[in-house]
């Protein structure tokens, strides 16, 4: 279970969020939505304590994350996995050793034993084979599916998206979004996901919340965003600009 | 201006205690656990790929060294006692400062490039979702690595720009090599040597400790990294001449004639 309360973030002197209230329980599929620059990408590092708050409380199981250190997130961070929005593979490393990494720091399994786990999270998200290419190699839905391999190969209890179907085209978004799905289903993880991809938002969150000028403005079931009648909700599910309202000055 | 100014001075000192706090964490981690990363990489990078222009940069400093010197002390005739100069020079000031420059343009830049990338592309965040501390897993080996690389670089450099300033004492300049090289051990002790090495390590600490620094907190973007990048070299660069002066000071004190 992962629970904000009254959380503040700014940067400099712009607020960002301005008092999230939001509680996820275990097993929820869970899309937040919510314009460019919103605070949807600073919010999920917030959950996982990669950014500090200005004020308020993240809470995952019951356990405060806000005041630990870097050493004692490091404990509560093993139960998390996430995707970022460039995958951020380590370009160093090949496909195998970006997968394998956590396995190999843990150093509690054998070489053997990783590279089967490596093996099995490759063929889940339908690449397998391409243990020795490098990220520089892969193409950016291949990277993704990298990044996700990654994220589960270690059984996570929670998983976070940072925007999954960011610069994709809509095939390889389908195709992503239905490994998230099956990822949560198969492993009964928490899914958390980012994004402003509308259809994405729909095939993933069995929850959506809307976040809007800091603050959770809506949530509901995917029919229940869908189908909203207020303004705010409304205009942004169904991609109106607020220019349309405004008479252009000659 | 005084607004300028004052911003200034605060930044720097925000700036000098961020990296004491650096500097701390990365001393905790090398005490408490065994490096996490690759160490051996590390030091091949480092050490094994900085010889030749730590070698190239010893042999000329002794060869020029060793030209000069005689023709100031041909003027009173103690050519004799060229290479004895070149000797005292190179093992307790030039060998480790101009290694220690050469490694702070080289790897320090090098370094501050990959973290300052590495952050910037979210990898660091991502290490640090993988539930791995980045300064275990990528400062400690790199700043372990230069600790190691930096004697060892600095001893070649001094063989070498001894060995150097020898030929060209002999076979360029005709000095009778035996009172040359008599001359050279009777005023070159092991002191020299020792303060040269422990200076090379410090200078070690220094290069790894700035250019993880500076590569761990650029600023966005390509520019950022660059920026980095550069100061890496800069405060790294300056950092090890003012400290010499300090260092020569000091171990010229608690090192005695051996």
């Amino acid at each position: 279970m992962i629970e904000t309360r009254e959380l503040r973030k700014g940067f400099g002197p712009q607020p960002v969020l301005r008092g999230v209230n939001l509680r996820i329980e275990s097993g929820e599929a869970v899309v937040i939505i919510g314009r460019s620059g919103s605070g949807k990408s600073v919010l999920l590092k917030l959950l996982i304590g990669l950014n500090r708050p200005d004020s308020g409380d993240v809470r995952v199981d019951d356990e405060s994350i806000v005041a630990m250190n870097e050493r004692e997130l490091l404990r509560v961070r093993s139960r998390f996995g996430m995707l970022f929005q460039s995958a951020a593979l380590f370009d160093s490393m090949n496909v195998a050793e970006n997968i394998g990494f956590v396995l190999q720091q843990s150093r509690r399994y054998t070489e053997r034993e990783i590279s089967v786990k490596v093996s099995e999270a490759l063929e889940m998200v339908e690449l397998p084979g391409i243990e020795q290419k490098k990220p520089s190699e892969l193409s950016g839905g291949m990277r993704k599916r990298v990044g996700l391999a990654r994220a589960i190969v270690y059984r996570p209890k929670i998983v976070l998206y940072d925007e999954p179907t960011t610069g994709l085209d809509p095939v390889v978004s389908d195709s992503i979004d239905q490994l998230i799905v099956r990822v949560c289903d198969r492993l009964n993880v928490t899914s958390i996901a980012v994004t402003h991809d509308m259809r994405s938002a729909r095939r993933i969150g069995k929850r959506i919340v809307m976040l809007h000028e800091g603050r959770i403005h809506a949530s509901g079931t995917p029919d229940e965003i869908f189908s909203s009648v207020d303004p705010v909700v409304s205009r942004f599910v169904k991609g109106i600009s607020d220019l349309r309202d405004t008479p252009i000055q000659p | 201006m005084w607004k300028a100014a004052s911003n200034w001075v605060l930044d720097w000192i925000a700036g000098l205690g961020g990296f004491a706090l650096f500097a701390r964490d990365v001393l905790a981690s090398m005490l408490a656990r065994r490096p996490r990363g690759p160490l051996l990489v590390q030091v091949h990078l480092i050490g094994v790929k900085s010889q030749a222009v730590v070698l190239i940069t010893g042999a000329f400093t002794g060869m020029v060294l060793a030209a000069q010197t005689y023709f100031q002390f041909h003027k009173v005739h103690m050519d004799t006692a060229t290479l004895a100069v070149v000797g005292v020079s190179m093992c307790s000031e030039l060998g480790p400062v101009l290694t220690g420059l050469m490694v702070a343009g080289r790897v320090g830049a090098s370094l501050a490039a990959e973290l300052g990338t590495m952050r910037v592309t979210e990898q660091i965040d991502a290490l640090r979702t993988l539930a791995t501390h980045p300064i275990d897993f990528l400062i400690v080996p790199r700043t372990l690595a230069t600790i190691i690389a930096m004697p060892l670089l600095t001893a070649q450099a001094i063989a070498v720009g001894i060995g150097a300033g020898y030929v060209v004492s002999v076979y360029f300049l005709g000095i009778e090599p035996a009172y040359l090289w008599a001359n050279t051990v009777t005023f070159t002790n092991l002191q020299h040597p020792v303060m040269g090495l422990i200076k090379s390590v410090i200078y070690g600490a220094i290069i790894g400790l700035v250019a993880c620094y500076k590569g761990m907190n650029c600023g966005e973007g390509a520019e950022g990294v660059g920026r980095a990048t550069t100061e890496a070299v800069v405060y790294a660069s300056i950092t090890i001449l003012i400290s010499n002066f300090f260092l020569t000071l000091i171990l010229n004190r608690i090192i005695p004639a051996l």
